[in-house]
């Protein structure tokens, strides 16, 4: 099989690309310049597209004997992942860009046109399992409970992820690193990347300030009194409690959190931690991995990267699904991804527009000035 | 050529059968058997710019890389100055030549002129004289510029190929008070360089560009003519370019355009029957240009092909087992459309629709004749790619 490595830099996608070389397919590597102004270096953290990664990911394939190349889909990235993830900030939410990345760039540009060049797959490092059975391709949870990455891949629809392999799936990623060694990549060691990979320094309330401006805002409780002054909302996300800076503490000494947030009025509503709980989601656009389920089931529900599935009970509904979780759930912020699954089986995933206590429901989402919460 | 003779394959296991073409000489031309041994046969030297007995036998090595350049260029040996390839003679001859004046420069150059008009650098001394739509620039756009020192054109476009009018740039430059410098790095082995006749002041050479090694280059300078150092250092040569002196690759460039410029009149016959054939069948092919008009450099071949990027065929071509260059600039691996495109009236999206095919010593017509049956399939899947 012709296959298209995308290869970021990292020991993963090293690894896969080795993998698939290994098996005896057809493996050329390919690395995505997804930034305008790549830095050599980054301090602390580690992104996905410097020119040190660039180098790292073009000697894991000098290694490996493979073609290698780059391919600038820095402006693609810039309109189809940058601006809708400060657009949705502007809006009060909290958007998950890798989601949109792998949704519109890595599985839909690149996958594309690597199609279209004669390429039969796309391979990633990424930790998820695929079982092609019949004419249905599944997705699963990778082995490794650490590294499980379906999270983020729950937005591939059944074309993109016919086209798919992630050979990393039944690994543990101490055993990745092992076979990197013994490979002689010298990503063996690199650290993993965890930061938004276009904001180098990972002060995301920082990058936005220069990308929304500050305004300020008023910090209220849920009696609606003002109980502070912020910067502006988009440094605020639902459920976060460090860097609220509230001058006066709360009447009974408990700690605060962000409740909600309201972007026209930029008023960020604080309170106690138990009135983050959530009981009930309502999500738009979803995408359903492989077949389309039935209208109402029970399955679990993950809404951060690595968070922990809880129990509920899904509805089909025009535009959308209802989910009503068996366990609530803390600080879940409009915009994050609802992945849903069964067991290990990764059903679909759709972006969460309300919950009970902040957003809108599936039957106004979109609208322009609705931004109540479902009381 | 065959793949094993390509820099840097060594280290790559073969891929399939088949040989692979390369066809990238005017990125370089691969080092010659002439120039290697040349190299080889210099053996342990010392510092040329030492006095004793061993300096003076590296200096003899040297001089005598020197005396043979000069010999085929047609030119005195004081006036060569060796430099660490034509990129720093570039340099040296706008930075060190440029006077106080404006530097007038065409819209096409390589990005070691272009680049100069940095803002740390020349900055707005710098103006561009515009080309016509095969990338030929007006020479009576000389006139325009505002008290030049230098004007510097040059000979052969490294993307298209396009043969400059270089003699007609100089006569207009000096016209107005000005040197003409000329960036010969494509010219050199390729055409008749003709400097003193041509009434060129400066000329900038690349011993990689004809099979010698890569890492140095010259600057000719005729007699007369003031450069200043634009680095310290020794002046070990012409007391205006430091830094110790390359016998061993000195002697690989002098070997290497001894043998370019013997073999000239048969490479040039040979080349102008591998671009024929190139050009009848790539004009065959719908909605693709070759590029640079009339008078162009035998050895490139640049196509413009509507409605598919450069890189999607370079990919493809490179599968296919065909080395060439998409001719537009390259930064950390990214194609960005070619500057020189652009300048010649060209769209972004047309001016990264481009290959560059460039030809070495040899060449042959039964690589041509592999490349244009397998041309027209990748032009048909590139223009399907999304």
């Amino acid at each position: 099989m012709r296959v298209l490595a995308a290869m970021s830099g990292g020991v993963d996608s090293a690894v896969a690309a080795a993998r698939l070389v290994a098996a005896g397919h057809d493996v050329t590597g390919v690395h995505l310049a997804l930034s305008r102004t790549p830095l050599a270096y980054r301090e602390g953290s580690r992104g996905c597209c410097s020119l040190e990664d660039s180098f790292d990911a073009r000697r894991a394939a000098d290694r490996l004997g493979i073609p290698f190349y780059v391919w600038d889909f820095s402006q693609r990235f810039a309109e189809e992942v940058i601006h809708p993830f400060i657009d949705e900030y502007r809006a009060g939410r909290t958007p998950n860009p890798c989601l949109r990345c792998n949704e519109r760039i890595k599985f839909a540009a690149v996958l594309e046109r690597g199609m279209d060049l004669g390429f039969d797959a796309v391979a990633t490092g990424h930790y998820a399992r695929l079982d092609a059975t019949g004419d249905l391709t599944r997705m699963y949870r990778a082995i490794d409970p650490g590294k499980d990455q379906s999270y983020v891949l729950a937005v591939l629809n059944q074309d993109q992820l016919s086209h798919c392999l992630f050979p990393l799936g039944d690994s543990l990623k101490t055993d990745v690193r092992a076979e990197a060694a013994r490979l002689g990549l010298s990503v063996a060691d690199k650290p993993d990347s965890y930061d938004i990979c276009f904001i180098p320094d990972g002060d995301t309330p920082g990058w936005l300030t220069d990308q929304l401006g500050e305004q300020t805002g008023e910090f209220r409780d849920e009696t609606g009194t003002v109980v502070g002054h912020h910067d502006g909302y988009h440094h605020f996300t639902i459920g976060q409690r460090r860097g609220l800076h509230l001058g006066t503490p709360a009447a009974d000494g408990r700690p605060r959190y962000v409740l909600d947030i309201e972007p026209v009025s930029n008023t960020v509503t604080v309170g106690p931690g138990e009135d983050l709980e959530v009981h009930h989601l309502e999500a738009i656009r979803p995408v359903w991995c492989s077949a389309a389920p039935g209208a109402s089931w029970r399955g679990q529900v993950q809404v951060r990267a690595h968070g922990t599935p809880v129990g509920c009970r899904v509805q089909i509904a025009p535009g959308g699904v209802r989910i009503d979780l068996e366990t609530s759930l803390r600080g879940v912020a409009p915009g994050q991804a609802a992945v849903l699954y069964d067991g290990d089986l990764v059903i679909g995933s759709a972006t969460i527009c309300g919950t009970d206590r902040a957003g809108t429901d599936i039957a106004h989402a979109g609208q322009p000035g609705v931004d109540g919460a479902l009381r | 050529m065959s793949r094993a003779a390509v820099p840097g394959e060594s280290s790559r296991p073969a891929e399939g059968e088949g040989a692979r073409s390369y066809l990238d000489h005017a990125a370089t031309s691969p080092l010659s058997g002439a120039a290697l041994a040349a190299m080889v046969d210099t053996g342990p030297v010392a510092n040329p710019a030492s006095v004793h007995t061993a300096g003076r036998h590296a200096r003899a090595l040297l001089d005598d890389a020197r005396e043979q350049i000069a010999a085929l260029l047609g030119v005195r040996p004081l006036e060569i100055i060796l430099t660490s390839g034509g990129t720093e003679a570039d340099t040296l001859a706008l930075m060190g030549a440029g006077g106080t004046g404006q530097v007038g420069i065409s819209a096409v150059e390589h990005a070691a002129i272009a680049g100069l008009g940095a803002p740390h650098l020349l900055g707005s001394r710098v103006r561009l004289l515009p080309v016509d739509s095969d990338g030929v620039v007006d020479p009576s756009a000389i006139a325009t510029l505002d008290h030049p020192s230098l004007v510097s054109v040059m000979t052969v476009n490294n993307e298209t190929g396009v043969v400059e009018p270089v003699a007609e740039c100089a006569q207009a430059a000096h016209r107005a008070g000005a040197l003409l410098h000329t960036d010969a790095v494509q010219g050199l082995g390729h055409l008749s360089l003709d400097l003193a006749d041509r009434g060129v002041d400066l000329a900038s050479f690349s011993a990689h560009k004809i099979g010698g090694p890569v890492g140095i280059g010259a600057l000719w300078v005729r007699r007369g003519v003031r450069v200043e150092a634009v680095a310290a250092g020794g002046g070990q040569e012409a007391g205006v370019r430091s830094g110790t002196q390359q016998v061993a690759l000195a002697r690989g460039f002098a070997a290497a355009l001894a043998q370019a410029q013997g073999e000239l009149a048969d490479r040039l016959e040979r080349w102008h029957r591998l671009r024929e054939r190139l050009v009848t069948a790539a004009r065959r092919i719908e909605a693709v240009a070759v590029d640079g008009g009339d008078h162009v450099s035998e050895a490139i071949c640049h196509l413009s092909v509507a409605g598919a990027r450069g890189d999607d065929m370079q990919l493809l071509l490179d599968a296919r087992g065909i080395d060439c260059s998409t001719g537009s600039a390259c930064h950390a691996g990214v194609s960005a459309p070619s500057q020189v495109m652009l300048a010649m009236g060209r769209t972004p999206t047309e001016a990264s629709s481009c290959l560059r095919f460039s030809f070495g010593p040899a060449t042959s017509m039964a690589e041509i004749d592999r490349l244009t049956a397998i041309l027209p399939g990748v032009v048909d899947r590139a223009r399907a790619v999304r």
